[in-house]
């Protein structure tokens, strides 16, 4: 009889502290509605802070948009669209958005800092994906700008106007480059609003826009939570609304908007399947499994929230998941060796809790490996769930957090019914070495993005968008520039 | 002998080298960085396998084994010397009174290319001659071919012969090319009865290479969790600076965990890497770089 052993691990405290330095950012106490190229106080005169969610600090204060400051934003976007923007050159308005591509390059450091710092993602993510994913985007569809006619063969394209964007908390600078850059290259202005609780790297943008020379109105950004922007999606001169954010969120700005002739594009939840078959690569699909669930808190809409694994190495891949949960370093988002930082607020932490709480009360067996949470701040230790159904709740309901359901299965038919058995369809991933499956299954299943043998990949020429309630229309490659053009 | 069938565990090549990458931009500082230097100085079998080794040459070797840098205190010694099968006697001669351990190449390195016979005498020649540790070449030729069955027997008739010391297999994973290999030969070995399984001869180029190194880690690491023995790694060849070093053990304590970072479980192959890891050290401690003309060079 073969014994089975245990590794040892602890990587928590076997590293000396490494923090990336702060020194060289800059940061206001309070920031202005960035409106007609101008840092303006808001006419209400209301700020709110933003905080850093690893320590409960304040780092800023920013105003909170009413209905006139909305007014006014939409006003300068509209000036900007008739009058500059869209009898620019599209060569011209390439270079313009070349060069916000070229600055934030320049400035990647200091954005990759502030985003760790307002929103509690580790800084290796911060400065490996979202800030350099987010110059790509702008480079990509800088590119466009003056060959939109190539796009769409055999049509001309037309640009809608002026295009409100309301964007998340989860990839702040990256969600608001996937809106701006396609938005600009196919000719239309913007006003954008950041989520409420990570606003600095979108102000820090409209530095980056001002010193870019792009002519004032053409990028608006106003700072406020859900009231401004519910103003932002109701205002009568918005021609277009792109929204991505909560199902909830999303069904109201359809109800909202049905009838007004707005174009919108919806990009919502999801509780993606991960697909594991026994012939997969264990150890590579074990690290997939890490990179779809803990990236970046799990606060992520196409995470990999559900797993499956076939039964016949369920044993094996689980024991394996849970010593690389042990290798999983949790604290200080600024550490260059964190793996898992922070909560991004108290509102999420305490959703992440209800659900756990639930996935206990429904019977699951819950696994957090050994690790200590930092006191202060919004913290929670990465979670898997085995032995749950389709029927819990954990399973069918996006938890926006770091906590895993592992379901198993036995055939190829079984796990593509259960893959396709949520309301949602936004992403998806198999792990396996047969070709000929992997085609089988990434067909069958209904979800924008499916990847194979990988996880979390993503490129500015690669579209990416939901079926089902997990939204409508595409972000990113040709797809995206469809959402912001007319085609005549 | 027996008939040896393979298990087949797929390696998927991008994922590996995604996860080194990974592995690697682990920041290593202060303390953290000091015990990794000392660890990996402790760590390292100091080699030298040319056709033109003499006595004196290799007796200047091991002087310097077990004087690295007398200037500075508390410094730990290598594991062990790595020699050809002839310089055995004048390394054990040299190293007597130390707890430097003796570790000869043998079964015909680099190339393997003899009788198994032949392989036999050789390493029962280095073991009447006392070295604690026998570094064996498996077959390549034969393993290629899919001859699993002979490539098992031989690795098992080397351990046999080994008797009390050490048996060190070296896959040559730069003739194996894929990872699939690696895998493959990793878990032979193993189950042939490899104390260590080690990746290179250090005369084929790529010698260790990281996702090699990841692989056979996670080899051993499945392999423990099977059976419960405990098999040691070593990569060899081409490892030079402190820097890689310290990766390579940060690769070891999340693959394997700290039970791993021992010289009786991992070794790092290498004749210069020493001197690098001193002047990182000495670093350190006194803020500055020495020219390296401060590091002896035996």
């Amino acid at each position: 009889m073969s014994k089975s052993k245990t590794l040892k691990f602890d990587t928590g405290g076997a590293y000396s502290p490494a923090p990336e330095s702060t020194d060289h950012i800059q940061l206001k106490d309070r920031y202005g509605l960035f409106i007609d190229g101008n840092f303006t106080p808001s006419k209400a005169g209301k700020y709110f802070d933003t905080i850093n969610p690893a320590n409960e600090e304040k780092i800023s204060e920013v105003p909170e948009a009413n209905t006139k400051d909305v007014d006014s934003a939409v006003q300068a976007a509209r000036q900007a669209y008739e009058k500059v923007w869209s009898k620019m050159k599209p060569s011209e308005r390439g270079k313009y958005i070349f060069r916000i591509a070229r600055l934030i390059q320049e400035r990647a450091r200091e954005f990759a800092v502030i985003e760790s710092l307002d929103g509690g993602k580790p800084i290796r993510e911060s400065r490996d994906v979202d800030i350099p994913l987010a110059a790509a985007h702008f480079f990509y569809y800088a590119g466009w700008a003056d060959k939109l006619d190539f796009a769409f063969p055999g049509c001309r394209t037309k640009s809608l106007g002026v295009a409100g964007q309301i964007i998340p908390w989860n990839f702040p600078l990256l969600m608001a480059a996937w809106k701006i850059a396609p938005a600009l290259a196919a000719g239309n202005t913007v006003v954008l609003k950041p989520a409420e609780t990570t606003p600095l790297t979108a102000l820090k943008l409209a530095e980056v826009i001002r010193e870019a020379d792009v002519p004032p109105g053409v990028v608006n950004i106003i700072t406020g939570g859900g009231e401004t922007g519910k103003m932002l999606v109701k205002h009568p001169d918005v021609n277009k609304v792109a929204f991505t954010g909560s199902t909830e969120v999303g069904k109201f700005i359809m109800k909202t908007l049905a009838g007004s002739g707005k174009r919108y594009t919806l990009e919502l939840g999801g509780k993606a399947a991960n697909i594991i078959f026994e012939d997969a690569a264990i150890n590579q699909a074990v690290e997939g499994i890490v990179d779809a669930i803990f990236f970046n808190q799990g606060h992520v809409c196409c995470a990999g929230s559900r797993l499956y694994v076939q039964e016949s190495v369920a044993k094996e891949v689980i024991s394996k998941l849970k010593d690389r949960m042990n290798t999983l370093v949790i604290g200080d988002p600024l550490d260059k060796n964190t793996d898992i930082g922070a909560i991004n607020s108290r509102m999420q932490l305490e959703k992440i809790c209800e659900y756990v709480d639930i996935g206990k009360k429904e019977g699951g067996s819950v696994y957090q490996p050994s690790c200590t949470l930092p006191e202060k701040g919004f913290w929670y230790a990465p979670t898997l769930f085995a032995d749950v159904s389709q029927s819990h709740r954990i399973v069918q309901e996006e938890i926006f957090g770091p906590v895993l359901a592992i379901q198993t299965f036995r055939t190829v038919d079984e796990v593509i019914s259960k893959a396709n058995n949520t309301p949602y369809g936004l992403s998806g991933g198999v792990w396996t070495d047969k070709g000929s499956k992997l085609f089988k299954v990434t067909k069958e299943i209904r979800a924008g993005v499916i990847w194979a043998n990988t996880f979390n990949k993503f490129d500015p020429s690669s579209p990416f968008g939901g079926y089902k309630e997990s939204g409508m229309g595409r972000e990113g490659g040709i797809d995206g520039l469809h959402s912001y053009v007319e085609l005549v | 002998m027996i008939n040896y069938y393979p298990r087949i565990y797929p390696i998927d090549q991008v994922g590996a080298e995604e996860r080194v990458s990974r592995l690697f931009s682990r920041s290593i500082k202060k303390e953290s960085k000091i015990r990794a230097l000392k660890l990996a100085l402790s760590m390292i079998d100091l080699t030298t396998l040319e056709g033109k080794d003499s006595l004196g040459k290799v007796r200047q070797l091991c002087y310097k084994a077990a004087h690295l840098h007398d200037q500075f205190s508390n410094l730990p010694q290598v594991a062990a010397v790595c020699v050809y099968p002839n310089m055995v006697d004048v390394a054990k001669k040299t190293l007597e009174g130390s707890s430097i351990k003796i570790a000869a190449v043998a079964t015909a390195f680099p190339s393997g290319m003899t009788t198994l016979e032949a392989k036999l005498n050789e390493v029962k020649s280095v073991v009447d001659a006392g070295v604690d540790e026998v570094d064996m070449v498996m077959s390549r030729g034969r393993f290629l071919q899919g001859d699993y069955s002979y490539v098992f027997d031989e690795v098992a008739k080397v351990k046999n012969t080994c008797g009390q010391a050490h048996l060190k297999v070296i896959l040559e994973t730069g003739e194996l090319v894929t990872l699939d290999n690696v895998r493959k030969a990793s878990d032979l070995a193993m189950d042939a009865g490899a104390d260590f399984i080690k990746t290179s001869t250090g005369k084929v180029k790529p010698a260790a290479t990281p996702p090699v190194v990841l692989v056979m880690l996670e080899a051993i690491r499945d392999f423990y969790k099977r059976t419960g023995k405990i098999v040691g790694m070593k990569p060899a060849g081409g490892i030079s600076t402190a820097k890689l070093a310290i990766q390579y053990l940060v690769m070891v304590r999340e693959t394997l965990g700290k039970e791993w970072l021992t010289p009786d479980r991992f070794r790092f192959g290498a004749s210069s890497l020493a001197n690098d890891i001193l002047m990182q050290i000495v670093k350190q401690s006194t803020g500055v770089y020495q020219s390296i003309n401060y590091f002896s060079i035996d």
